[in-house]
């Protein structure tokens, strides 16, 4: 038994199943941040103070730049697929995983500071929901290394038994990726700078 | 739970035909029939596990602070000392029951059981779009209802916050309310991956010829559920995401500052190291807020499907064609819609400003149209029919007065000024217990009756199916026309012990008794269809392909039908309602049946 557009599009939805699937999946996505946003909203209009400056901004900004830097690379992954070359798209898959994983150890480095100086979750609402957008931010950046980590690995072996669609594959992997980095882009302003 | 889903299946005769082994095919099987039939009967027995908790309550209601019989021993002393049961326990049944019958047996058996099952068939396709999703999204959702029948056993018992977990209480409640967090983020993962799997599979899996035009109205309903499920839970992930925090990390996003609990000031939190503080600031409302804005998409949810397969059978039972099959269809989407704001008219006694409270009325009333549209569609099919009265069609046919009525006493609860009286009164309870429980669960009913000679290739009894429908629609409305009475009259819907403490009461007491003897009743009438549903996957009259005389096109697969589903390559040439069509030789003409064959 075959299901029928796994690879190739449907003529008259123009999608394949996997692309229409990973769409949905980032509208979930949307109203899952957008909640969280909203709840931030929230608890600062009806906040007395807030507090500012809390952040260290350039860390922030090496932290922007750095996933902004990862989408293009992730992009040049999918690309190297399309032109055919192989090495280049492992450097490029290799180099986007090793830019999410220093994004972590800078995210690693800016929790520990505060928790060591006794700023938790618990210390202001600002820092908790602070810590509940860019801890599930984390999760989803770890959830995209786990991803890429697999087509680097177990996963390679479908470019030779079925190039189309690993390269599919690499393109929703991509859409996800750049849909992660999206929230750092607004997460970056609402929580540094505003 | 595995258990009985594995042994319900016709397994022993034919295991050693088939190539994969026996945990492939009936526990992680990658079959969209297997797994439906899997959430089906899992979602049958929370059904039923949810209305035992149902019956505790309402014995201690109609004889409030006498022993329970039978089984009073088995609670222990933490929740019925001596078979009396405690408030605390009570809350946990209250609080228990609800969030099983939502979101453990509703929704699995009209979504992932009906919907799984029926409507790959449906769109003739071979299965759903990522199997390998399917399974786990029903592995997710067994996890998830492990995880909340667990927090029976912890210390505290099972949450007691009510179905809906309003903070501040459901803060500062004891350990089994983050087993109920924990559980929801289970089960709204498994709800997630599930409806991107139905909407891929309706939009890409289409057998040709079928446009959206011809899709069975099942399949519309399914197609708009998916759609609240993927955009309406999420919210309610990030608020049980926020209240995990509240209660394990400290944070106070749902505990205003100098919040009193039995008259102390609330600092240092269960789960946290002693002597910490709260971040303060945070507002009880706002979990309000991300609550309801899942759970009225949600109502619609529970509503959706059941029309779904209501239209299908009522179509088929009148040998007539759907009376205004377009309207259904844009009645449905824009009902879909609506349902993301109205939210707030659960929250009318909030204290929100009148501008708001407008808005979310006027919402309210325009959400009302689209379903007395797809009401009146539905009745008017009936219309000059000559209905061949079968046990699903009796189920569908009360399902139409039964949801009636449920709408109906909305409309008072919708408009602020009648809303601030009735609000948290067994009204309520009467009023949404009247679209689910006659309403969806008949329908529910109906599904099984229907589908059931597809899924086994038997039929059911139709003596026991009748026993079953009138005894349980007898005593299903003495058990909520009641509690209107009793809600008029201004009775709470939370008091553990019926109600007795209030002098206004008093005339209302009497009819806890009642409604008892009803659930008593509506019980044992259910045995007629457990013994009905599982004597006929043994000894039930065998069927052919069209058992029915339907015109869709699961009809045209076989009963049950293979891995893969059909034998050729279906192709849809018409709509899917051309009953009786003039001058053809029968009174059907289905969709897969070639144009001058």
């Amino acid at each position: 038994m075959n299901i029928p557009y796994t690879v190739e599009a449907r003529p008259d939805s123009g999608l394949a199943n996997g692309k229409l699937g990973i769409w949905l999946f980032l509208a979930s996505e949307v109203m899952l941040f957008g909640a969280l946003f909203s709840t931030y909203i929230l608890l600062r209009v009806g906040a007395d103070t807030w507090p500012h400056g809390e952040l260290s901004v350039p860390l922030g900004a090496v932290n922007t730049i750095i996933l902004i830097g990862s989408s293009v690379t992730m992009v040049m992954a999918w690309a190297s697929l399309k032109m055919n070359n192989w090495g280049r798209h492992r450097m490029f898959l290799a180099l986007t995983f090793l830019l999410a994983l220093v994004f972590l150890v800078n995210k690693y480095f800016e929790y520990e500071e505060h928790l060591l100086a006794g700023e938790g979750p618990n210390h202001n609402t600002f820092l908790a929901i602070y810590y509940t957008l860019t801890g599930l931010h984390g999760l989803h950046i770890v959830g995209g290394m786990i991803v890429m980590g697999y087509f680097l690995g177990p996963g390679a072996g479908l470019w030779k038994r079925n190039p189309a669609q690993f390269t599919n594959r690499i393109e929703y992997t991509g859409l996800y990726w750049h849909f992660v980095d999206l929230v750092w882009i607004f997460l970056f302003p609402v929580l540094y700078l505003l | 739970m595995d258990l009985a889903a594995t042994h319900d299946t016709p397994v022993h005769d034919h295991a050693h035909h088939e190539d994969l082994p026996f945990w492939r095919k009936y526990i992680f099987s990658l079959d969209h029939k297997v797994i439906g039939i899997q959430y089906a009967i899992t979602g049958l027995l929370f059904l039923l596990f949810g209305f035992f908790l149902m019956m505790l309550m309402r014995y201690q209601l109609a004889y409030p602070g006498q022993p329970i019989p039978l089984i009073g021993n088995w609670f222990g002393a933490d929740k019925a000392p001596g078979g009396i049961m405690l408030p605390e326990f009570y809350n946990q049944l209250g609080a228990m029951h609800g969030t099983i019958m939502v979101f453990l047996g509703v929704v699995p058996l009209a979504v992932g059981g009906f919907g799984n099952f029926v409507m790959p068939l449906q769109i003739g396709a071979p299965d759903m779009a990522f199997p390998k999703l399917n399974m786990m999204s029903y592995w997710v959702y067994f996890v998830g209802g492990v995880v909340m029948l667990g927090s029976f056993f912890l210390p505290g018992g099972a949450p007691q916050s009510g179905w809906t977990s309003y903070p501040p209480l459901a803060v500062i409640a004891p350990a089994g309310q983050t087993a109920w967090l924990f559980g929801m983020v289970f089960l709204i993962t498994s709800s997630l991956l599930g409806s991107i799997n139905f909407i891929v599979t309706i939009v890409q899996l289409r057998a040709r010829g079928l446009s959206y035009m011809r899709l069975p109205f099942f399949v519309w309903a399914q197609l708009v559920t998916a759609f609240l499920l993927l955009l309406a839970f999420p919210p309610l992930e990030a608020a049980a995401i926020l209240q995990l925090m509240d209660r394990l990390a400290g944070t106070s996003f749902f505990l205003p500052s100098g919040l009193v609990v039995s008259n102390q000031v609330l600092t240092g939190m269960t789960g946290v190291a002693e002597g910490a503080s709260r971040a303060g600031g945070g507002n009880a409302l706002l979990w309000q807020h991300l609550f309801w804005f899942l759970a009225h998409p949600e109502v619609y949810v529970l509503i959706l499907p059941a029309m779904g397969i209501v239209s299908e059978i009522i179509a088929n039972n009148t040998r007539k064609p759907l009376w205004g099959y377009r309207a259904l269809v844009y009645s449905v989407i824009f009902l879909g819609f609506m349902s993301f704001i109205v939210w707030a008219h659960h929250m009318f006694m909030t204290g929100m400003g009148t501008a708001i409270s407008a808005f979310f009325q006027t919402t309210t009333m325009i959400i009302s149209i689209p379903s007395v549209v797809i009401l009146t569609a539905l009745l008017l099919s009936l219309w000059g029919a000559s209905i061949r009265f079968t046990t699903p069609m009796l189920f569908a046919l009360a399902f139409l007065p039964m949801f009636g009525i449920g709408g109906l006493t909305g409309l008072p609860l919708g408009l602020a000024p009648s809303d601030i009286h009735l609000h948290d009164t067994y009204y309520v309870i009467g009023h949404f217990h009247y679209v689910v429980a006659p309403g969806t669960i008949f329908a529910l009913f109906a599904g099984v009756y229907y589908w059931f000679p597809k899924a086994t290739g038997r039929r059911m009894n139709d003596l026991l199916g009748k026993i079953h429908f009138w005894g349980s629609f007898v005593c299903i409305n003495l058990v909520f026309m009641p509690m209107f009475i009793q809600g008029l009259g201004g009775m709470n819907r939370r008091l553990y012990d019926g109600g007795m403490q209030y002098a206004h009461n008093a005339e209302l007491l009497h009819w806890n008794v009642v409604i008892g003897f009803a659930a008593w009743g509506l019980g044992l009438f259910q045995l007629p269809f457990i013994v009905n549903f599982f004597a006929s996957i043994k000894w039930g009259a065998l069927v052919d392909r069209n058992p029915w005389q339907a015109t869709t096109l699961e009809w045209s697969a076989p009963s049950p039908p293979g891995h893969g589903n059909f034998v050729t390559e279906p192709v849809v040439y018409r709509g899917p309602y051309e009953y009786s069509v003039p001058g053809s030789s029968t009174d059907f003409t289905p969709q897969f049946e070639p144009e001058h064959a």
